[in-house]
């Protein structure tokens, strides 16, 4: 697996000197035929696959404004280019945003714009040859889709788009990621990207139960598929097994329970996440869309709360009304979809949530934010709530919190290196080179404001991070969900805690 | 040279024209607004004129770049400008405005900032080697060209003067069809000349950031996806039929 050296951490993110092609050889495996079939893409590389390409490209730029816009309106003054964390993190110059989309933009430009048919050479334009193909193969896949481009961009180019774009026509030359697809198809076939089935789920939950039970003396219930009940969790269904996710469930029941809320998962839309997103599909994105629509119409529920995960986030909150809306059967006071943190800021605002702080004490946290939910969503009604939300409920549940370098967080935050669908052993090395911004961060925080810990409010961050940071010294255990946070500190009515601390301590240690 | 100008322009309007409306005409089918993003509409108005007016993402990004960029643009602007005096009529109402020595003043300096701009990009194309990469010849020349027309009016302006009344006559005779001749000077021919490829090359080329920039998705968009349904007409047309089940 270690067949690549892991780059050192500096001081300082700097920009690195430019070593061309040395990400060339970064792929990840192609889907396989019955992959591919499934979502309605052709199984293997058709035999016009230019003349395919060509047409995808057309067909995509009539339908959607930011592709065309994007494609005519880079100047090439470079203000991009040091913004990617895998340029950064590689030093592969079409890593940097602005050549990463130029590998369509030639191809646009020798076959769609004047300039580009009668002066390739000068403008730039190239014909669409199978080393291109294999370029964009390799290279659009070594983009997450994080947006942090278009912040820095003077006309909102987002780079994100293109990659959606260009995988989106690679899917249908029949060149798609195994991946993305294979997951997708799973949501379908079973209800969740891990494949988990209901009978599985029911297990799992119940055990949950249990060990909630065990530490707190309370039986906090995680219902499935109960009809009639007031709100549907739709969760990633990391959260079900994967460590720290589970964790953040496990909070997240515990606020539900403590709050006196009715609430239920679904076995058929036991997965907030939607890579359909990923490989840039309005249909494929609607249609795992619509089992969340479909499972909240057959339970009956009244509202939608989301849990902890990043593009999730971003389509519920930005594209869940686009593509299955209206929900004109859903209670109309509540945000529709809501996110789990902002229903805990909710209740810790109104008070209804006892906090013992001092549990967390032990640890110094910091906060990443989301890639997903920093620039392509929103919490709350203001612009920027979704920065304030997750720091409001750390700073609610934890003693000692630090910023990192604004330079890394809020809008300028840095990818973890594995959004986008690149959460995959086979893309290993850009993952590992990819973290190195947000490593680089962290570490200067650990050392000099002396932080033990780091939350996050994604699945994927959460993966990406144990599996990546340990290549840096980190350990898996610094990673912490934020709902894992509000766990321990909760004081839940009858519980061992509470007893504890009212026996020893009188009856005030609330906030 | 009066009928190579008049084409261009018409090639300027209509290809510029055309360009506008296939960029008004393509839906944007989903909300992508980079966040935080404004959630009214009056909030994008305001985004859109800093970024405009002001080239905020730039400034946020890298001050060298928009320290030449930005000079480079408003010092165009300015020179615009200044240059209305040869098309604007005595009689008209407008001339006070355009002929004042403010505007004629700043107009002519701006000649230098526009230049000093210009370089400066050009030097960062040649020296950064980020920007090198990424440079295609077109990219080079189209900043040469710029410095060219910059140049030759600064010379006119300040080092051998033309006969502007005869310049006013050829210009005010372009747009009543009535030809007349150019005041003889190499560096007058230089600059329309260039002047005309500029306005040629203008709806081909990465020149339409212009434009584009108006219509740029997440730059445009209001963040209210979830107090607002947001649907394009082919989305509505192709997936909308859970709606009537």
């Amino acid at each position: 697996m270690a067949d690549f050296e892991t780059p050192e951490i500096k001081e300082f993110i700097g920009i690195p000197a430019l070593q061309e092609g040395s990400m060339a050889h970064s792929s990840p495996f192609i889907a396989y035929t019955d992959h591919q079939e499934a979502l309605g893409y052709p199984g293997e590389l058709v035999e016009n696959w230019q003349q395919v390409a060509l047409d995808k490209m057309d067909d995509l730029r009539s339908r959607y404004r930011s592709f065309q816009v994007f494609l005519d309106s880079c100047v090439k003054c470079g203000a991009c280019t040091d913004k990617c964390h895998y340029f950064l993190g590689t030093s592969d110059p079409k890593n940097m945003p602005v050549a990463r989309q130029d590998l369509l933009r030639k191809v646009y430009r020798r076959y769609f714009t004047f300039a580009g048919k009668y002066f390739p050479k000068l403008v730039g334009a190239e014909d669409l040859t199978e080393a291109v193909l294999d370029d964009w193969y390799s290279y659009f896949h070594q983009c997450s889709q994080c947006r942090r481009c278009s912040v820095f961009c003077p006309y909102g180019i987002d780079t994100a788009e293109i990659s959606m774009a260009a995988r989106e026509i690679m899917d249908a030359v029949g060149k798609g990621q195994k991946y993305c697809n294979e997951i997708i198809g799973k949501v379908f076939t079973v209800g969740n990207n891990l494949g988990l089935p209901g009978k599985a789920l029911a297990n799992v939950l119940e055990g949950l139960e249990e060990d909630v039970e065990d530490d707190t003396g309370v039986a906090v219930k995680f219902p499935l598929d109960v009809k009639g009940a007031d709100i549907l969790l739709v969760t990633p269904s990391a959260d079900f097994f994967a460590e720290p996710h589970i964790d953040g469930l496990i909070g997240y029941a515990k606020v539900f329970h403590e709050t006196g809320a009715s609430w239920t998962l679904s076995t058929t839309a036991s997965e907030a996440g939607n890579f359909g997103m990923f490989i840039g599909s309005y249909e494929n994105m609607r249609r795992v869309s619509m089992r969340i629509r479909d499972a909240a119409k057959e339970l009956g529920v009244k509202r939608i709360i989301f849990g902890e995960c990043g593009h999730a986030w971003r389509i519920a909150y930005s594209f869940l009304n686009t593509l299955v809306g209206p929900f004109d059967f859903l209670d109309q006071s509540y945000p529709i979809p809501q996110h789990i943190l902002e229903y805990t800021w909710g209740e810790l605002e109104k008070g209804t949530l006892r906090i013992n702080k001092e549990e967390n004490d032990h640890m110094t946290l910091t906060f990443h934010d989301s890639c997903n939910v920093a620039r392509g969503s929103r919490m709350g009604d203001y612009p920027g709530g979704q920065f304030d939300y997750p720091r409001n409920v750390i700073k609610a549940v934890c003693n000692n919190y630090v910023d990192m370098d604004p330079k890394t967080t809020k809008e300028a935050t840095f990818c973890c290196g594995g959004g986008g669908g690149l959460l995959t052993d086979d893309l290993m090395e850009i993952r590992v080179k990819g973290v190195l911004p947000r490593a680089t961060a962290l570490k200067s925080v650990v050392e000099n404001e002396g932080v033990t810990h780091m939350a996050a409010i994604c699945a994927i961050c959460k993966s990406q991070f144990t599996k990546t940071l340990p290549y840096y010294g980190f350990t898996m255990d610094q990673i912490v969900s934020v709902h894992q946070l509000v766990s321990e500190a909760l004081v839940m009515k009858g519980s061992e805690q509470e007893a504890e601390l009212d026996g020893t301590d009188g009856d005030d240690t609330e906030e | 040279m009066s009928f190579l100008l008049l084409i261009a322009l018409v090639v300027f309007i209509v290809g510029v024209g055309l360009k506008i409306k296939q960029y008004a005409q393509t839906p944007a089918p989903l909300k992508i607004p980079t966040t935080p993003a404004p959630v009214t509409q009056t909030g994008v108005v305001f985004r859109m004129a800093r970024e405009v007016v002001l080239f905020e993402s730039l400034f946020k990004s890298n001050k060298w770049i928009w320290v030449f960029g930005w000079m480079f643009h408003v010092s165009l602007l300015l020179a615009f400008f200044r240059h209305l005096r040869y098309v604007v009529s005595p009689d008209s109402f407008m001339w006070p405005l355009v002929s004042n020595v403010i505007v004629q003043s700043f107009g002519q300096y701006a000649g230098f900032a526009m230049v000093i701009g210009l370089l400066g990009l050009l030097a960062r194309r040649f020296l950064v080697e980020r920007i090198r990469y990424i440079s295609s010849p077109s990219d080079y020349l189209m900043l040469v060209m710029l410095i060219v027309i910059g140049v030759s009016g600064l010379m006119m302006s300040f080092v051998s003067h033309i006969d502007i009344v005869q310049l006013k006559m050829f210009v005010m005779g372009l747009f009543g069809f009535d030809f007349q001749n150019l005041p003889e000077s190499t560096a007058l021919i230089v600059h329309l000349l260039l002047v005309v490829v500029l306005l040629l090359i203008f709806p081909f080329s990465k020149l339409l950031h212009a434009p584009g920039v108006f219509f740029s998705p997440t730059r445009n968009q209001v963040d209210n996806p979830r107090e607002k349904r947001h649907l394009s007409a082919w989305a509505a047309e192709k997936y909308n039929d859970h709606v009537d089940k």
